[in-house]
């Protein structure tokens, strides 16, 4: 399945990424290279087998309810492009 | 034309677990520094892996055990895409075609009424990070992120569009507040934002089944924010229906303020979430047995209390009822009563309902507490109780003791006492200010002796007011006979 350029500008807006119109292209082919593998996936018969969306048959791996320490806040915004006092600091956006 | 009102709720929750939802930062951020409550997980660093909280799933299954709900064995998390700055991740765990319960309900009652509400699902997913919007210098609007709030256990109970009115819609998430106050799942605090609340409203002409356009509601911060949003945006609906103008879906905000509902600038795109299996978290499986031993580990519910405070104490209904109506108040009812160990209980258990419905209620209202804040403890309310019975305090002395008591703390008969006020038992002193009262009062006696009545009362309440309320006002009222009949 071939993806369309205007699906490809859709899911770049959905992830809020500026693609160039080569960029576009690119990422038209080779997403749609992905897809057409799966196709391929598709056609195992998969009749008698349970669906699953893990490759590893855990379950009901939990955590008892105990705090521990978090990281010193310089450490949490030692990465941030922005930031402003204690805090991340990002341009606004359009509220919902 | 008439119209039916129709609305669906949609409450989010915060519970009361020790860690996030899938770390262990603690989940109490209310008075933590920005961005201290914050690790490479809820940061959504790369390489991360999230740990499912036993804890929240349980008190998730708990809540729907008390609303009915059907929980399915199997459950898991799904990944749902926005792009929005509160999201560290890029996009927030959550449960879409799995969740913990469904097929639940709830009965509520508005004007005697009761009617049945029925639950869609609760599910469980993670808080988002706090934004806090400012504008610079050069008017150019930014925000704030702090983190600390993203990845606290957030529980989604969603109702079907069952609720008539807004009034309905109020008791309905009073009642909910209550169940899981009972269950010490959550605050419920509105104010502090650990319980939202969003809603559908719709009309629709009477009999039919086609609702019109779905309006959905935000931004109530209150229980009274809701019930005034819900009743503008209804008969909003009812204006633009009877104008035959056109209604729209559409978000629309409540402001507060101003008293309306205001459309919310939506985005450009329809949503598209493209939810799909968190692939960092295994499946769970709700066993029956681990369902059952939650289900036998709930606490008395609301209704179970107050069927309890009626028929233990003999308490009238519109008291065990308001009583059981909150946790906090039915847990200090339930103190003050082990803190009593005399013969008929449920004479003192009307006195002590009297006491917390009427002057606590009243200064905890006043001063904007809550009941775990009170200075007063069970065992001083229950003593000052005894003081009134044993006649050592008149009610206008025994509400000045409670005031002093909600003040400062202190034990009733020590206040008493400082403040002069234990009642006065030296009857020749009661005497003395009769007469003194009806030395004063010249007119007033003659009144009474032409048969005027209230001249009595007035006279009654002149010999309190001299006395400072320390006077028996039954004695008081007796002297008074007395001395006028034979003077």
């Amino acid at each position: 399945m071939k993806l369309s350029r205007e699906e490809v500008k859709h899911l770049a807006l959905l992830v809020r990424l500026g693609l160039s119109e080569d960029e576009i292209e690119r990422l038209r082919e080779q997403l749609s290279n992905i897809l057409e593998n799966f196709e391929i996936l598709q056609q195992v018969d998969t009749t008698d087998v349970p669906p699953t969306a893990h490759c590893i048959a855990l379950e009901n791996v939990l955590r008892d309810d105990q705090s521990g320490p978090s990281l010193a806040p310089e450490e949490v915004l030692s990465n941030a492009p922005n930031r402003e006092e204690q805090y991340f600091r990002v341009r606004a956006v359009l509220e919902q | 034309m008439e119209h039916e009102t129709i609305i669906g709720l949609e409450v989010h929750t915060q519970l009361l677990t020790r860690s996030k939802m899938f770390c262990r930062c603690s989940a109490d951020y209310a008075s933590a520094p920005p961005n201290s409550h914050v690790c490479p997980v809820c940061l959504g660093m790369p390489g991360v892996l999230p740990t499912i909280n036993r804890k929240a799933i349980e008190y998730a299954v708990m809540t729907a055990l008390a609303l009915q709900c059907r929980i399915p064995e199997f459950t898991k998390f799904d990944r749902k895409n926005y792009p929005y700055p509160d999201l560290m991740k890029g996009y927030q765990i959550s449960q879409y075609d799995a969740p913990i319960g469904v097929q639940g309900w709830m009965l509520t009652e508005t004007a005697g009424e009761q009617r049945r509400v029925n639950i869609k699902r609760v599910h469980l997913e993670e808080d988002v990070a706090k934004l806090i919007h400012r504008t610079d210098s050069v008017g150019e609007s930014y925000s704030l992120i702090d983190v600390n709030r993203a990845g606290v256990p957030l529980m989604e109970i969603v109702t079907e569009p069952d609720l008539r009115s807004p009034e309905e819609a109020r008791q309905f998430l009073m009642k909910l507040r209550t169940i899981l106050q009972y269950l010490g799942v959550s605050t419920g605090n509105m104010e502090e934002g650990s319980f939202r609340c969003d809603a559908n409203v719709s009309i629709r002409p009477e009999g039919s089944a086609d609702t019109l356009a779905k309006v959905e509601v935000k931004n109530m911060n209150s229980f009274k924010a809701v019930y005034r949003a819900l009743e503008f945006e209804a008969s909003r609906q009812r204006k633009v229906a009877a104008e035959r103008g056109r209604l729209y879906q559409e978000t629309r905000g409540w402001a507060d303020d101003k008293g309306v509902t205001q459309p919310q600038r939506s985005k450009e795109y329809a949503q598209d979430y493209r939810y799909f299996p968190e692939p960092d978290l295994p499946p769970l499986t709700l066993s029956p047995a681990w369902v059952d031993e939650l289900r036998a580990s709930l606490p008395g519910l609301p209704e179970a209390r107050r069927d309890q405070f009626a028929s233990r104490y003999a308490l009238p209904e519109y008291d065990a009822r308001l009583l059981a109506g909150s946790k906090a108040l039915a847990d200090y009812f339930g103190e003050c009563m082990k803190a009593y160990h005399g013969p008929a209980p449920e004479k003192r258990a009307k006195t002590v309902s009297n006491w917390l419905l009427g002057e606590f209620a009243r200064w905890i209202n006043a001063e904007g507490m809550e009941i775990h804040q009170s200075r007063v403890t069970p065992p001083q309310l229950v003593e000052l109780v005894e003081m009134c019975e044993q006649n050592a305090l008149t009610g206008p002395a025994a509400k000045a003791v409670f005031e002093e008591m909600f003040r400062t703390g202190h034990p009733p008969r020590e206040i008493a006492a400082r403040l002069g006020l234990t009642q006065i038992s030296d009857l020749s002193a009661v005497e003395a200010a009769v007469k003194a009262a009806i030395a004063a009062n010249a007119q007033a006696v003659v009144d009474f002796r032409a048969g005027k009545q209230q001249s009595l009362t007035f006279l009654v309440g002149q010999v309190m007011k001299a006395t400072r309320g320390r006077a028996n006002p039954g004695v008081v009222t007796e002297i008074l006979r007395r001395e006028l009949e034979t003077g």
